[in-house]
């Protein structure tokens, strides 16, 4: 049971082709389904377009219980991108894993650490980016050293601390998930005992990690949206 | 059953680079296009549903502050009119009853007038009538004296005679 993982070269660099696969596919489905769901747009929203307002209005919500809508308001389609992509990915290795030759090809993409920290690392640029573009670089140092001056170092280490924990947060609980369901599938294929036994906990962890999917994105969203406001409002 | 697999970067030998350009180039391409294409024209047509419902309570409220305003008017209308109708209807009995007098003030006064020529005419109807009988009687008078000028009566004749001659006149009148 030992899976591979197809590997693509380029400039002399190593890339997992398996996850370049479900990304692409990942943000294929995401757009999909938001560019279809906004067509024929209405005033009177009917179908898909009552519930990509809800998503909106969602997002909304962890923006203005962060910061102020007026500071928040341009993080909004950063978070409802956010929201659908990871859930998206996050569900995605759900119902099956495609093992070709020992190569693992179908798979969430968040259960790749790289994927993941590698989100986690552009939110954690992007909240210093905008606080230096709100405060001003003076503003933004003299933010370190607050409450305390001497506290100043860990402010630091914070910053790397949470990249780590958003990112690894991600990938932790995606990838157990898919551990699980691997583990379970392993047990329905072995013998036919195997298999009726496999029937209720497969079932049962598929629609829990659905559950996690979809809370470990909005976790991501709003733990962005908590940093972010860290950086760019005043009151923090 | 091996586990090893389980281990982090499973299967992976080394650190996989081009993933991390993948995934920003992925998130960062989804986010243009659905900006442009889900996104741009959703949050538009919620601004637009947000103003129109705006522009909507506005409308109500003017067309409610308009319709207090009308039933306002009205309901001043209502009272003038009401009034005015009163100020009518106390004029007209006003009229009605200065026409009643002057009618009743007429109609007694042509009742006297009648009254007066009716008794004047009565008047003078009965003077003519006892001029009248006056000149009979005289005339008849005269007659009897003449008759009895003629015939030689006694005192209890000619008596007689002028009663009767009387008698006549009176069964003749």
């Amino acid at each position: 049971m030992e899976h591979l993982s197809p590997e693509y070269h380029l400039f002399g660099l190593t890339g997992n082709t398996s996850t370049l696969m479900m990304l692409a596919i990942t943000t294929l489905i995401v757009f999909l389904i938001a560019y279809f769901s906004t067509r024929n747009l209405k005033l009177k929203p009917t179908g898909m377009q009552n519930f990509m307002e809800w998503i909106m209005d969602f997002v909304k919500g962890i923006i203005k219980s962060n910061m102020d809508w007026k500071t928040g308001g341009s993080f909004h389609i950063l978070g409802i991108t956010l929201l659908l992509f990871i859930f998206v990915a996050n569900v995605l290795g759900l119902p099956f894993a495609i093992i070709y030759n020992d190569y693992l090809w179908w798979k969430s993409p968040t259960a790749d650490p790289t994927v993941t920290m590698t989100l986690a690392a552009m939110i954690i640029i992007m909240t210093n980016y905008y606080g230096i573009k709100a405060k001003g670089f003076k503003g933004y140092i003299s933010d370190f050293a607050k409450p305390l001056p001497f506290l100043a170092p860990l402010k630091v280490i914070e910053e790397f601390a949470n990249t780590l924990t958003l990112g690894l947060r991600l990938y932790g609980n995606i990838y157990a998930g898919e551990v699980l369901l691997a583990l379970i599938a392993g047990l329905a294929t072995s013998s036919m005992f195997g298999f009726v036994g496999a029937i209720i906990p497969a079932l049962a962890w598929q629609g829990f990690s659905i559950f996690i999917g979809g809370i470990q994105s909005f976790i991501f969203v709003m733990l962005t949206m908590v940093y972010m406001a860290h950086k760019v409002s005043d009151d923090h | 059953m091996s586990f090893d697999y389980l281990a982090l970067g499973a299967g992976g030998s080394g650190f996989n680079t081009l993933d991390i350009f993948a995934t920003l180039f992925f998130f960062i391409v989804l986010m243009v296009l659905l900006k442009k294409f889900a996104w741009g024209p959703l949050m538009g047509i919620m601004n637009e549903r947000e103003q129109l419902v705006a522009s909507e309570i506005e409308a109500a409220e003017n067309s409610r502050l308009e319709s207090q305003k009308l039933l306002d008017e009205q309901r001043e209308l209502l009272k003038q009119a009401r009034t005015e109708a009163l100020a009518i209807v106390e004029n007209a009995k006003k009229q009605g009853d200065v026409s009643r007098e002057e009618i009743m003030t007429t109609a007694r006064e042509e009742a006297t007038r009648l009254k007066e020529s009716a008794v004047r005419e009565i008047e003078t109807e009965k003077a003519r009538a006892i001029a009248a009988v006056r000149e009979e009687v005289v005339s008849l008078s005269v007659l009897a004296a003449s008759k009895v000028l003629e015939k030689e009566v006694t005192e209890e004749d000619n008596r007689a005679l002028i009663e009767a001659t009387i008698a006549k006149a009176g069964e003749a009148k």
